[in-house]
């Protein structure tokens, strides 16, 4: 730990907690429909969507309807992007002449994008035309978005609304949520990136002699436009194979700070867009101050873990191996924190050299169900979830109902959040089981290499943490990779896509399922009974929960990886 | 779920337009129009032909030119078109003897340096194609640089001293050199004796 990795993490929190007050606010106004400064220009774009999807906008869904709108629509992109993916060889703005993708790989790819994971079993700059950049990968990123955004509304909305079993309309949330926030954001991302040198083109790869004769084609691409969205999207899928690492992508440290404040910026802004739409910001900065907390003790571990680099190598200066000298370790230390806990799964530097006990933050953060800030949307989504654990659990220990935010929490809603929990995380530990457990001969069709443990990139206990990582990123919809372990055959691309499945719609129906019983039940006024949800005392409780819950389902996992690992180290 | 498919694919198809054709073409637009440079790569042209581009390494191997760090991108690294890391972890052997032997190398090839290795400059980047080195590592070559041209380690000193950037805003990230330029700039003031 230095002064130059605290300052950064300092400078990355006190932007957020600027920044979070308006556009919370400014969120919570455009899902409600009022008019913002952005109404003028962008209200007849949102109308004509409207009328040229025919969608009444004035319909209002109870939760079931709200769920099919958002599987339908996931449904639809993933046929869309599939079909894209297949095709990309006969069409247009494939200067490269890159082959159709193989169809376990289009599976995997399309799925991945799909759930806002962007876990990718392939190098960008070999395998994907312009167009399927454009039109798949940035289309989908808004999109996944958007939806999650919109899940999330319709979360916050069961608190704030009673006596209704109306949730809002996915179509309008998507609209509003792409039109007035996403677009705007990444237009003037994109315009500051290419600023400082992220490349904007549609031109081939140019070869290049070098001053010693050597040559080199450096690949291009229209970057700077799916930079910003990769990012704010919480999707994370890097144009070029290094991702935030590559030059063209990531170009300076100030780039990099801007970078990891477009990935926190939306999931930092949620609690407060939760606080003002159910009258309680004081709940809302409590949740805010609980995910800034571990942030910054995940950012402060690692940068210490790395800086105190590898006694292997007996070199000075910390573990460079797979960082940026632009970065340093503290600018990639950071940012590895930030691309595991907030879902985006981005990343400026290869999370396969870190030390184990940087492995073990980040893998923390992964498992832990993306409550530090987490995803674009997910992550509020998650931390209410959890939430809801912590007043149960503290309901039980005092003999009292739980109640949140004055709505009763009872068994349905206890039964949906445990669904979500146990089923991902079985979903991530079984997965991550699989591959010691299944004999497959070479040559096979699931993995041609045979053991599935041959695909591993390293040996010994840091090769299980590759496996353990991969299917946690998958189910966490994190996407960045310990990217050693080669996933790109039929049996990975299969398992991490069905995880991703899980990890996507599996917590957010059930979120939904929640919201459509909360909105229902009158709201209750507090008391002298009732158990306060801000200060310090809950949010102690809210850390306790989250470590617990981790704690308790990943240990035995953790420790046959990265702490294992660590006391490998000589 | 299957009423919703109808509105689904309209809305799929206008935000398709919008986010995927509109989007990207509208910032392309501005970005050839505004930062026409930089959109295009950062390329430097040298005698009308292009060297290189200011953001992406390349490799150096003669003595009388500063190295690169090595990189992992592609078989042969520096690959352009195969970015990305060695994905070795802490324990893996292959890391542990890779950097056995870069260190080795260095020291063969610098034999007047016997201050501590800097840690970037045997070990590669994460993307392979890191176009700086640390000022820590741009010194430990001076010597071979300045024998190697037949000039004083203080006329090199000062260039790598003028190529240094410090951390952005005076604290982000770390301070660099640029290699490709640096040695750009090397070659014009002083051309190495053939």
């Amino acid at each position: 730990m230095t002064w130059s990795s605290i300052s950064q993490t300092l400078a990355v929190l006190a932007i957020l907690v600027a920044i979070s007050k308006p556009l919370g606010a400014f969120m919570a106004a455009v899902f409600e429909g009022e008019r913002t400064f952005l109404s003028r220009p962008f209200r007849p774009i949102e109308h004509l969507i409207y009328r040229v999807s025919a969608v009444d906008p004035e319909l209002h869904q109870n939760w079931t309807a709200y769920s099919a709108s958002l599987l339908a629509f996931g449904l639809l992109n993933f046929l869309l992007f599939y079909v894209l993916l297949r095709w990309q060889n006969f069409l247009p703005l494939n200067p490269k002449g890159f082959p159709t993708l193989q169809p376990d790989l289009a599976f995997n790819t399309a799925v991945s994008f799909l759930t806002n994971t962007s876990w990718q079993s392939y190098a960008g700059e070999s395998t994907l035309s312009y167009l399927a950049q454009m039109l798949g990968i940035t289309v989908q990123s808004f999109t996944s978005a958007a939806a999650g955004m919109a899940a999330a509304m319709a979360l916050i909305r069961g608190f704030a609304r009673q006596g209704t079993d109306r949730l809002g309309n996915f179509w309008v949330d998507l609209t509003r949520a792409t039109l007035y926030v996403l677009l705007p954001i990444s237009l003037l991302g994109a315009l500051f990136l290419c600023s400082q040198g992220v490349i904007q083109n549609l031109r081939p790869y140019p070869q290049v002699t070098t001053i010693e004769g050597a040559r080199q084609t450096v690949a291009f691409g229209p970057v700077a436009s799916q930079e910003p969205i990769k990012l704010m999207s919480s999707d994370g899928g890097g144009f070029f194979n290094a991702n935030s690492g590559h030059p063209f992508e990531n170009p300076t440290p100030l780039t990099n700070l801007v970078e990891m404040l477009l990935i926190l910026v939306i999931p930092a802004a949620f609690p407060c867009t939760f606080g003002v739409l159910t009258g309680n910001r004081k709940h809302g900065w409590t949740l805010f101050a609980a995910m800034a907390l571990l942030f910054s003790l995940g950012c402060m571990l690692t940068a210490w873990s790395e800086q105190s680099g590898n006694p292997a190598l007996k070199i000075s200066g910390g573990n460079m191996e797979g960082k940026e000298t632009r970065f340093g370790i503290a600018a990639s230390a950071a940012f590895s924190v930030v691309s595991t806990a907030s879902s985006d799964g981005a990343v400026n530097s290869a999370h396969d050299s870190y030390m184990p006990l940087s492995t073990l933050v980040q893998m923390f953060n992964l498992k832990s169900g993306e409550v530090i800030f987490g995803g674009t949307g997910s992550g509020i989504m998650s931390m209410i979830l959890i939430v809801m654990i912590a007043i149960f659990i503290a309901g039980l220990m005092v003999g009292r109902s739980p109640e949140y935010l004055g709505k009763k929490i009872e068994g349905k809603e206890i039964k949906m959040v445990m669904l979500a929990f146990v089923i991902t995380a079985a979903a991530t530990l079984l997965f991550s089981a699989l591959p010691f457990l299944v004999k497959l001969a070479p040559g096979s069709y699931w993995n041609p290499g045979g053991a599935l443990t041959s695909n591993l990139g390293n040996p010994g206990a840091h090769g299980l943490s590759e496996i353990l990582y991969a299917n946690g990123s998958a189910v966490a919809t994190n996407g960045s990779a310990m990217a050693g372990l080669n996933a790109n055959t039929p049996w990975f691309n299969l398992t991490l896509g069905l995880g991703m499945l899980i990890g996507r719609f599996l917590m957010i129906v059930p979120a939904l399922a929640i919201a459509g019983s909360l909105a229902r039940k009158k709201r209750m006024s507090a008391t002298i009974g009732t158990m306060p949800t801000d200060g310090v005392v809950f949010m102690v409780l809210l850390l306790g929960t989250i470590f617990l819950v981790t704690a308790l389902t990943f240990f035995p996992a953790f420790c046959l990886g990265p702490i294992a690992e660590a006391y490998q180290i000589k | 779920m299957w009423q919703q498919l109808l509105p689904g694919l309209r809305m799929m198809l206008v935000l398709t337009v919008l986010t995927g054709l509109i989007y990207p073409l509208a910032v392309t637009g501005l970005c050839q129009m505004l930062f026409y440079d930089k959109a295009n790569g950062s390329l430097i042209t040298v005698n009308d032909h292009v060297v290189g581009s200011s953001l992406i390494g390349q490799n150096f191997s003669k003595a009388g030119y500063f190295q690169p760090r090595p990189s992992a991108a592609g078989n042969d690294g520096y690959d352009g078109t195969a970015s990305g890391g060695s994905n070795l972890g802490p324990t893996n052997q292959k890391l542990i003897d890779r950097v056995k032997a870069s260190v080795e190398k260095f020291h063969k090839e610098n034999p007047s340096y016997t201050g501590p290795l800097p840690a970037d400059l045997v070990t590669t980047s994460g993307s392979g194609l890191d176009p700086h080195i640390s000022p820590a590592s741009a010194e430990a070559q001076l010597d071979r640089v300045a024998k190697a041209r037949g000039l004083s380690v203080d006329q090199i000193k000062s260039l790598v001293d003028a190529h240094t950037e410090g951390r952005d805003l005076g604290f982000l990230g770390e301070p660099r050199v640029n290699v490709l330029l640096l040695n750009l700039d090397l070659d014009r003031q002083f051309p190495a004796k053939r």
